[in-house]
């Protein structure tokens, strides 16, 4: 279970990204958040696993408080989230093999790490795993010699045979053609399920959230204007979402809503068209 | 999961994946890694054999007696005149060996273009430029000294010959990227041969042409500051000369006029590449 | 604007046409004004090539007897290039993370990188030689440092540059996998530099073997020890003998460093 409380990230130029988010994501459900550009999406997924430092707030992960932990301890806690990148983030001039088993870096020692040599069990499943993504008979290509959506499926790979006990997905089909998007987003659903683990995934694409997640989680100006069952993301909240309402008490109004049930939004932020996948 | 050899059919035994190497397999990889660190090995002992490492220390005594012996730079005007006339020498020399190694480059270059020249010419201007590249322009100057005499024209010819390897290669690359649609329009036109060069191959290789003399010119520079060392002509006569009656401190000022010289080229030689391209 | 009575055309602008105009003459103004000046005839131009001509007549045919006597000459020029480059590589790894601007501490962390990388590659091979003959005494010893020297400046200016595209993207995805510094090293910053390393230094090797031939003019060791005393000795085939031999063995280290690193990508 994650739970974030109060996240808040203010950049040295003084851009408040994050401006408190509070939520739980647990089981296996699907989790996609979405909003306009520059709302916070990424920021809020780099500081779960402090890529990117927060400025305040508290992150806990299964009741261990990530916030507090010393750079090496925190090395130790990123074995357990795993992560997938917008540009896939290969180290392109090593080998699918190489990539996938990246993963298990935290588990072994350097020495090992220097020879490639990990533990047959790590190789296994990193094969297991290579066949689950659908890059069986890949293991030895170059990262650069495959195509967006195959590089995708190798970062989902890597980020899986870490074994971790929560997925974060940082816009992993921004750039891949739709096809691909769809296939990318069918196999982190499918992983959900059979890990047995929740997944953050931020998105641009509402249509794409709507039809693999669970829940949607919606970021305006770096505040959490929406949090809800998917099926309760009408227009309104979308508006809501993407232009943010006209006065600050509609938000709140709207947040509270949203959250209490998950029908028609007030009145205020009413007929306004769309603006969803910009 | 069972172990046993010859089970090459099932594809994830574990502990079978190795990395792949480049080499055709991991025995032909370790006799090259081998046979490579035995030479490395057989150099390194050759070399160091001798060498003490009390003479490495006395040489680095020596070496800051020599820096030492350099600063301060002489500085009497007659001398400071004498630099300014061999640099002048040196210059010119860049500037006369440019031209006529890019004049004689030119025929060479479209011969070893391969989309321009018929095969025969190609390879044979290709031996040409392979030859020209391999030997080094001191060589060449120590040649050209016994054979027209110590002086600036031996020089001229070892600098010109140098750049006919560089230039003609180089150029023939870029002949060779030019795009050959363009060209085949212009014939389309019904134009001849030689209007077809001037309309579509010219055109595409003139910036690129300017771009490498100039480039070429920087490096001549550079060649013409040591090229005097074997006696033919330019600054370096001086340094030798220097080194020779162990007058360091002048030999300090001639490394720096040189330094100065080679970055100058070099920045003016970016500048108008920059302008051109 | 006369549009209508018969408009003419012309390639470039007049501005143009006169600037190129004007640095066309400047190129050729200096050509001529160098030839003046070094009172070069005219006549060299007729005289030059049969004096060359000449020689090499004089050059034919190379004395094949006197081969074995260069064949330890030429492999101490090789070894003289091997050493010093491997001596160059390890020099230079440092410099080229001093002189990468995302790598280097600050900003004179910085200049003195890219002052080193400036003094070893504006100083040519033979005055390194010259100088260090008279530091460590005449031998290949004193060649093989003046290589090193010199190539410090070529490997770590494009060592340099290779760290400067190093992706952090790819380097951030191994941190979160939870490496330590070390593995996030070995898997994230070597793997995109490593082809860069080993295909500059090899190819490096292949430019100093080269350069190794001509150190004898200074006494430094090397194939030109020879081939200096045979032209002071007028013995003119074997001059030819050692021409042959030097250009065997330059084109051979060409095809070796080409082949090593077409397997490195």
């Amino acid at each position: 279970m994650l739970e974030t409380i109060d996240l808040r990230k203010v950049y040295p130029t003084g851009d408040e990204a994050l401006t408190g988010v509070s939520t739980t994501v647990d089981g296996n459900e699907i989790v996609a958040m979405i909003g306009p550009s520059g709302a916070g999406k990424s920021t809020f997924i780099r500081c779960i696993n402090r890529l990117t430092e927060p400025t305040d707030g508290e992150i806990r992960l299964d009741g261990s408080e990530l916030t507090a932990l010393g750079e090496s301890e925190m090395k130790a806690a990123r074995r357990n989230i795993g992560m997938v990148f917008q540009e896939y983030n290969l180290v392109e001039r090593l080998t699918v093999m190489e990539n996938v088993l990246s993963g298990r870096l935290g588990y072994v020692s350097n020495w090992a790490a220097l020879r490639r040599k990990f533990p047959p069990e790590d190789v296994e499943r990193a094969y297991d795993v290579l066949e689950t993504v659908g890059l069986d008979g890949m293991e030895n290509k170059r990262a650069d010699e495959l195509s967006g959506g195959q590089r995708q499926r190798v970062g989902i790979a890597r980020a899986v045979v870490q074994e971790p006990k929560i997925l974060l997905a940082d816009e992993p089909t921004s750039s891949l053609d739709p096809e691909s998007s769809h296939a990318v987003m069918e196999l982190l659903a499918d992983i959900a399920a059979e890990e047995d683990i929740p997944i953050i995934i931020n998105i641009h694409e509402v249509p794409l959230a709507v039809e693999y997640a669970d829940r949607i989680l919606g970021l305006h100006d770096g505040e959490l204007v929406f949090d809800g069952p998917t099926d309760g993301l009408d227009e309104n909240a979308k508006d809501v979402i993407y232009r943010g309402a006209d006065a600050s008490e509609t938000t709140n109004e709207a947040v509270a809503k949203t959250r209490t049930d998950n029908n028609a939004i007030s009145e205020q932020a009413a007929d306004k068209p769309t603006a969803a996948g910009d | 999961m069972a172990t046993e050899d010859g089970a090459a059919e099932i594809p994830y035994d574990g502990s079978r994946w190795q990395r792949p190497t480049a080499f055709r397999n991991r025995k032909v990889k370790w006799a090259a890694y081998i046979g490579a660190a035995l030479f490395v090995l057989w150099s390194i002992v050759s070399l160091l054999s001798g060498v003490t490492i009390s003479r490495v220390v006395y040489g680095l005594g020596n070496g800051f007696l020599l820096v030492e012996s350099m600063f301060p730079p002489e500085t009497s005007t007659v001398n400071l005149e004498r630099v300014g006339v061999y640099m002048a020498e040196t210059i010119a020399m860049a500037f006369v060996a440019t031209f006529t190694g890019v004049l004689i480059s030119l025929p060479i270059a479209v011969g070893a273009a391969e989309n321009l020249a018929p095969w025969p010419l190609y390879y044979l201007n290709r031996g040409i430029i392979s030859i020209t590249r391999a030997i080094d322009e001191l060589i060449i100057a120590i040649i050209a000294v016994k054979a027209v005499g110590v002086g600036p024209l031996a020089g001229i010819i070892a600098i010109s010959y140098l750049t006919i390897g560089f230039f003609s290669k180089l150029f023939a690359e870029d002949i060779e990227d030019i795009d050959m649609g363009a060209k085949e329009a212009v014939e389309a036109t019904g134009a001849s041969r030689f209007q077809t060069f001037v309309y579509a191959v010219i055109p595409q290789v003139a910036p690129r042409f300017v771009g490498l003399t100039v480039y070429r010119w920087d490096i001549n520079i550079r060649a013409s500051t040591i090229i005097g060392i074997v006696g033919a002509g330019g600054i370096g006569t001086l340094l030798m000369r220097s080194f020779n009656r162990y007058e360091y401190d002048f030999a300090g000022t001639i490394l720096i006029a040189i330094i100065v010289v080679v970055l100058a080229g070099e920045l003016f030689s970016a500048y108008v590449r920059r302008r051109v391209q | 604007m006369a549009v209508e009575t018969g408009r003419s055309w012309q390639r470039h602008g007049t501005q143009r046409r006169i600037k190129r105009l004007l640095a066309a003459l400047v190129a050729t103004a200096t050509v001529v004004g160098s030839w003046l000046w070094l009172e070069l005839d005219l006549q060299y131009i007729t005289s030059s090539p049969p004096e060359l001509l000449d020689l090499a007549v004089r050059m034919y045919p190379p004395a094949w007897a006197y081969a074995p006597d260069i064949v330890m000459p030429l492999i101490e020029t090789i070894h003289i290039a091997v050493v010093g480059t491997i001596l160059a590589v390890m020099m230079s790894v440092p410099v080229a993370f001093l002189a990468a601007r995302n790598t280097t501490p600050n900003d004179l962390t910085y200049a003195l990188g890219k002052l080193i990388v400036t003094t070893s590659r504006s100083v040519h091979t033979i005055i390194w030689a010259m100088l260090f003959t008279v530091m460590f005494g005449p031998g290949a010893f004193a060649g093989m440092v003046a290589i090193a020297v010199r190539s410090i400046g070529f490997v770590g200016k494009l060592l340099g540059e290779e760290i400067e595209e190093i992706s952090f993207d790819q380097v951030e995805a191994i941190k979160a996998t939870g490496g330590s510094t070390f593995q996030v090293l070995l898997y994230g910053v070597i793997p995109q530099i490593k082809p860069a390393l080993v295909g500059i230094s090899i190819y490096r090797w292949d430019i100093n073997v080269r350069g190794a031939t001509i150190l004898g003019v200074v006494g430094a060791g090397g194939i030109g020890v020879e081939l200096f005393d045979a032209v002071d000795a007028f013995q003119w085939s074997n001059v030819a003998m050692i021409l042959i031999a030097i250009l065997g063995i330059v084109l051979l280290s060409e095809i070796v460093s080409a082949r090593a690193r077409a397997m490195t990508r």
